[in-house]
């Protein structure tokens, strides 16, 4: 499996302050990769700087994808490329039916794979394609929406923004699945969660503390160092104990 | 080509279906200028058109206990450059009657064009009145209109309008519609307009809870570009106990177009509630970059946006 995306020593400053410091990662084709991190630590401005969302522009660093250099590629350059985000919060879109919007990032606009999508994420489609995807549905619908869109957009790359978020444990459960579904057709995966739980259906766990990957391991042993150590996160200036849980975790 | 077939070729270019004018049991009236061109009833319906100098004078009477079942097709419109055209409606809902209308106003070639209506509308009580209004205009700017309507609700009855302007240049647009409700009855009034160029909108929408438990909803969806200019007042007024309403609007600027909301909320009943909602700017950037996350380039997922809020 060859590097899918390649991120090397970036660095985000927001409004005088440091969000992103020299964050280097490696995603390889066709796994799960999470980035497992308390609130704060910078988890969700990294997803839109790999999106290359316009007010998250890095001050320095480099970004890569399938080998070509995206740092200064707009989001929809990328994602014609096959790359893709899932906000943690979906925006709403009044007048845009789920059907239109799901299909938005299809290359052929196929009736069948909009219906199979909908179906992945156990909503059934009679009952959402003519449905607008805006406030009246619920937090866990439109959650739903957006992976169902991912699935039918098939991806090369998808960058998963806390998916677990806002949403009872039955929901977690299809959406672990959908991932599952996802990798299974060929969509390499970046999970932002703050959850270990949901960070272990990971191929590999990045930690991120203060803006920085601080670690990388198996997701278990990465898990298991961010139940203990992190929650509640100890200190925003990051510990001196990543160097000896890389000896274990690695 | 006669008036009458100008004008029907106009309305299919606007989206409509000419054949439903062929058909007797659909209620319709074709006005060019202040001529009528064609028109026809159905039972249960009163539709009389009267020519005068500068446009036409209708009474549309929808008699008591009677539904009408198909939709009435009106079509207004100038189909030369110049012209003015004025169109005063007097609807009477009887009683336990209902009736839902569609207006197709087609000014294709505007360059120098007026159009005003004016409307008194009485809907009965236990009865209902829907009025679709749809505009098509051409792309020079060049025409005014001006919807002005007083209309009464009685009591347990239902009123919903509808106008868009979503079809070439709005021009002058100055809307003044006014509602009265009384119990247990519902008022929804929804406005969608697309200004560009230098096109001038001005909305006014009242509606005055006068019943008890009566209902209120208005709601303006408009979208302005280039140096446009919008004024939004959406004003409610709840008097009566248990009479509720919401005032929701939402404005898109794009360029140095310029948008102005007032909502109006007046309440002079403790146990009545109105509440409002306003929304102008750009368009929202979440919006736009999940879109183009999705691979549309920035200007598409703009229009993408827009046209949903419009749709």
């Amino acid at each position: 499996m060859g590097i899918l995306l390649r991120i090397e020593k970036i660095l985000l400053n927001l409004e005088g302050r440091q969000i992103l410091k020299d964050l280097s990662l490696s995603v390889k084709e066709g796994t799960i990769h999470s980035i497992l991190g308390s609130n704060a630590a910078g988890k969700s401005s990294l997803a839109y700087v790999i999106m290359g969302c316009c007010d998250y522009i890095a001050q320095s660093g480099t970004i890569h994808f399938l080998g070509e250099d995206i740092t200064s590629l707009p989001v929809s350059k990328r994602a014609k490329m096959g790359l893709t985000l899932a906000w943690q919060e979906p925006a709403r879109f009044e007048g845009l039916t789920v059907k239109d919007y799901i299909s938005v990032g299809m290359k052929n606009k196929d009736d069948a794979l909009i219906t199979e999508s909908l179906r992945h994420v156990l909503l059934e489609p009679s009952n959402y394609l003519e449905r607008q995807v805006d406030k009246t549905l619920s937090g866990g619908e439109r959650k739903r929406i957006e992976l169902a869109a991912i699935f039918a957009m098939r991806p090369k790359l998808v960058i998963l923004d806390e998916p677990d978020s806002g949403i009872d444990i039955l929901a977690l459960d299809n959406i672990i699945n959908m991932m599952k579904a996802l990798k299974k057709q060929g969509t390499t995966i970046l999970l932002i969660t703050h959850r270990e739980e949901v960070s272990e259906i990971a191929d590999v766990t990045s930690l991120m503390c203060s803006g920085t990957i601080v670690n990388e391991g198996r997701p278990k042993e990465v898990g298991k160092y961010f139940k203990e150590k992190c929650i509640p996160c100890p200190t925003k200036i990051f510990p001196s104990e990543p160097d000896s849980l890389s000896k274990g975790a690695r | 080509m006669q008036d009458y077939e100008l004008m029907l070729d106009a309305y299919a270019k606007a989206g409509g279906a000419p054949s439903i004018f062929k058909d007797s049991n659909i209620a319709h009236l074709v006005v060019h200028k202040n001529k009528v061109v064609g028109s026809n009833s159905v039972k249960g319906l009163i539709l009389e058109p009267k020519e005068t100098t500068s446009g036409v004078d209708i009474m549309l009477i929808v008699e008591k206990g009677m539904k009408i079942e198909k939709l009435v097709h009106l079509c207004f419109g100038i189909l030369p450059e110049e012209g003015i055209q004025e169109i005063n409606i007097k609807a009477r809902i009887e009683d336990g009657a209902g009736v839902k209308l569609l207006a197709h106003c087609v000014f294709p070639n505007a360059v120098k064009i007026v159009h005003k209506m004016q409307a008194e509308i009485e809907i009965g009580d236990d009865a209902y009145y829907e009025y679709n209004e749809v505009h098509f205009h051409g792309e020079s700017g060049g025409i005014e209109v001006i919807p002005k309507a007083r209309i009464k609700i009685g009591k347990n009855s239902h009123l919903v309008t509808n106008f868009s302007l979503l079809h070439g240049r709005v021009g002058v647009f100055d809307l003044d519609y006014e509602s009265e409700i009384l119990d247990n009855s519902t008022l929804d009034m929804t406005a969608k307009i697309y200004g560009y160029g230098d096109d001038k909108i001005k909305i006014r929408e009242a509606g005055f809870l006068k019943g008890r438990a009566s209902r209120g909803l208005i709601k303006s969806r408009i979208a302005v570009k280039d140096n446009a200019v919008s004024e939004i007042i959406n004003e409610l007024t709840a008097s009566a106990p248990e009479s509720r309403g919401h005032v929701d609007c939402v404005e898109i600027i794009q360029g140095n177009a310029q948008a102005k909301a007032i909502p109006i909320v007046n309440v002079t009943n403790e146990f009545a509630k109105v509440t409002h909602e306003a929304a102008i700017g750009r368009v929202d950037k979440k919006q736009v970059e999940t879109l183009m996350a999705r691979g549309l380039e920035e200007e598409k997922a703009i229009e993408v946006v827009v046209g949903g809020l419009l749709k």
